[in-house]
């Protein structure tokens, strides 16, 4: 029974781990990206669409990635050169990502495809209770906790995470040290989006191997909100995605089992506790020192450098 | 080369044609997704238009759709005046319409009263639903962008449980719908259209609003804390107080918003009874800039977009989300005209 919602709630929180790792990569270099739920989805119809008419799983989950960083690829213009309001542009991302999602998934509802299978690691997956759920699962599924490691190793190892991250604190003197403030951003932004992407990818290639419109409800927002609780870190990023792999897994267990609980209250569930998390967490942060970039949200103009 | 300068004043013929040309270039845009689509672009524009504006019943939808975002435009309005985030009024909208659906079934009240109280009892209904982030963010700095939208989706769980669970209407076939209220509390009709009497309680919330922000000393205390916290602080404007009332406000005439749906167009409580109007809000918000006028103008033009979306699906069998592309589009356009409002662009010869 543990084992089997292990399982499951790792194979719920990989979506979430993908978009907040996303999330994170650009809200470090100073832009928000309120677009995240809008990036999901072009990221799960995108690699569903490859999928179904490649016959190759790769493609789907290359093709995700693309289509949700050309998608970002606005968001980016906007914030970075356009220097518009973060906000509104995230938001516009979203609205932009349902409305074109609608329109081109209707010609790829009601297929399914052979979704990942797991590969099983020898010796490891026999390690008791927790064996079968990291060790037993998808490609994508360790794929998304190498990128964790690969995200802590960027920033606190390399020049170029360490420019990375000033120009979300200071964009002002990164600029001044000679480093290419637009260009950083932009970068993060794409390859934040492309993440976000692959987040939707899993959902339709893996979670649930179909494509329905509208199909990631909310994860993107819930994305969103675990930033905060992760506080701008991957390693964070991934106790906050699998939380809510397990509310989720949790929530569908007792759905099978025929509990007399409504769905729809047991649906509340994962907002609810979302709201509850965000709380503790900001409440967290106000005490110590703020990890939160400081130059969020704020477009960065030369001429007003001071 | 060509480089932008900062003008010193933001262009005022910029500013004037922007949003038309924007909305222009929305619809452009979208023409050419259409037609990638495969989808005959003119006729579906030709197809829309006539719907929503090509006969005394396509008008009157116009402005049926057009009252919610009248009212959750209004709400999303006063809280970005103070520079809050409301994303939520979709389910401050659906709290409202549980709200007044509530005094319809189960309080036995009739008339005009009943009207009143169910009026009364959505406001308070989607104001405390909305409250909850006003208060959240007040006493904790919470995220109110985050908190507002996802308790959307906890609303519209909420509303869904009580039409498939305790307010179902028993002979009603097992359909996840309350029974009909009865006829008195139900908003009379304008001219045999859908048009009903909660386009009048907008229009007249219009002008209250307007002269809430801009003779009161509360609304001058909004402005203030919007444009200069700092100063509202020294100015010794209780900001905590503020962010809970305007957020209670706001979400009070989202609630409204909930209100004209059942009690208007319904007729009883059930699902979908938004189709995205919170959201469209933020477009109405936005777009109107601070005026509460620019916010009917603004919620015209949308419900035409709305109700011409529609239409497109018993047309062109189109997903009724596809709307949202034109929102995101129109959204896209405006940020990026902003920008040639504060900046012009200056030839220069490359090289010296």
């Amino acid at each position: 029974m543990i084992e089997i919602l292990l399982f499951a709630t790792i194979k719920a929180g990989t979506p979430l781990l993908f978009a907040t790792l996303g999330a994170i990569l650009m809200e470090r270099s100073g832009v928000i990206n309120l677009g995240v739920e809008g990036l999901m989805l072009v990221g799960a119809l995108t690699g569903f669409a490859a999928a179904h008419t490649t016959d190759s799983l790769l493609l789907g989950v290359v093709a995700a990635f693309f289509a949700a960083m050309a998608a970002g690829a606005i968001h980016g213009f906007i914030c970075v050169y356009l220097r518009g309001n973060q906000i509104v542009s995230g938001l516009s991302l979203t609205m932009f990502g349902i409305g074109i999602t609608s329109l081109f998934g209707r010609s790829f509802v009601g297929f399914t495809i052979a979704g990942f299978s797991k590969v099983e690691i020898p010796v490891l997956s026999k390690i008791p209770y927790i064996g079968q759920a990291l060790f037993n699962q998808d490609v994508l599924v360790y794929a998304s906790i190498l990128l964790v490691v690969a995200m802590h190793i960027f920033f606190y190892r390399t020049k170029t995470g360490l420019y990375l991250r000033s120009v979300g604190e200071n964009p002002g003197a990164a600029d001044t040290s000679g480093i290419n403030v637009g260009l950083y951003r932009m970068s993060a932004v794409l390859v934040g989006s492309g993440l976000a992407g692959l987040g939707g990818a899993y959902l339709s290639l893996a979670y649930t191997p179909f494509w329905v419109e509208n199909m990631t409800a909310g994860r993107g927002w819930i994305a969103v909100a675990l930033v905060i609780f992760a506080q701008w870190n991957s390693t964070r990023a991934m106790a906050g995605a699998y939380l809510f792999g397990g509310i989720n897994a949790v929530q569908l267990r007792m759905q099978a089992m025929g509990t007399s609980l409504s769905p729809h209250l047991l649906m509340m569930l994962p907002y609810l506790f979302t709201i509850a998390v965000l709380v503790i967490a900001t409440l967290r942060l106000e005490k110590g020192s703020t990890p939160e970039p400081e130059a969020l949200g704020t477009a960065y103009d030369r001429e007003d450098r001071k | 080369m060509i480089r932008f300068e900062k003008r010193k004043d933001a262009s005022k013929l910029f500013t004037a044609v922007a949003p038309f040309m924007s909305v222009l270039f929305a619809l452009l845009t979208a023409a050419l997704i259409m037609l990638f689509a495969g989808i005959n672009p003119i006729a579906a524009y030709a197809g829309m238009i006539k719907e929503s504006l090509g006969s005394f019943y396509g008008v009157s939808e116009t402005l049926v759709k057009s009252t919610p975002l009248i009212l959750t435009g209004l709400g999303v309005s006063i809280a970005f005046r103070m520079k809050i985030w409301n994303i939520g009024a979709d389910g401050q909208l659906y709290m409202g319409a549980m709200g007044a659906s509530y005094v319809a079934l189960y309080s036995g009240l009739t008339g005009i009263t009943g009207i009143a109280v169910m009026l009364f009892a959505a406001a308070v209904a989607g104001g405390l639903w909305a409250g909850v982030s006003g208060f959240l963010k007040a006493k904790a700095n919470v995220n109110e962008i985050i908190v507002t939208l996802l308790m959307n989706y906890i609303a519209i769980a909420w509303v869904s449980y009580l039409v498939y669970g305790p307010w179902k209407d028993p002979s009603g076939f097992n359909f996840p719908l309350t029974p009909r209220f009865s006829p008195d509390l139900v908003l009379s009709t304008f001219f045999n259209t859908r048009l009903h009497t909660g386009f009048i309680i907008a229009l007249a919330l219009v002008a209250i609003v307007y002269i809430f922000m801009e003779k009161t000393v509360w609304g001058y205390e909004i402005k203030v804390i919007g444009n200069n916290p700092k100063a509202a602080k020294y100015a010794g404007i209780s900001i905590d107080r503020k962010i809970i009332g305007v957020m209670f406000l706001s979400g009070a005439l989202a609630g409204i918003a909930g209100f004209g749906e059942v009690a208007g167009v319904q007729g009883r409580l059930q699902e979908g009874i938004s189709h995205g109007y919170g959201y469209t809000a933020i477009i109405v918000a936005w777009l109107a800039g601070r005026s509460a006028i620019g916010v009917l103008v603004v919620s015209v033009i949308m419900a035409v977009i709305l109700v011409g979306g529609d239409s497109l699906q018993i047309l062109m069998q189109l997903p009724v989300a596809f709307v949202n592309l034109f929102q995101g589009l129109i959204l896209f356009f405006i940020l990026a005209s902003d920008f040639f409002i504060q900046n012009r662009p200056v030839i220069k010869r490359s090289g010296k």
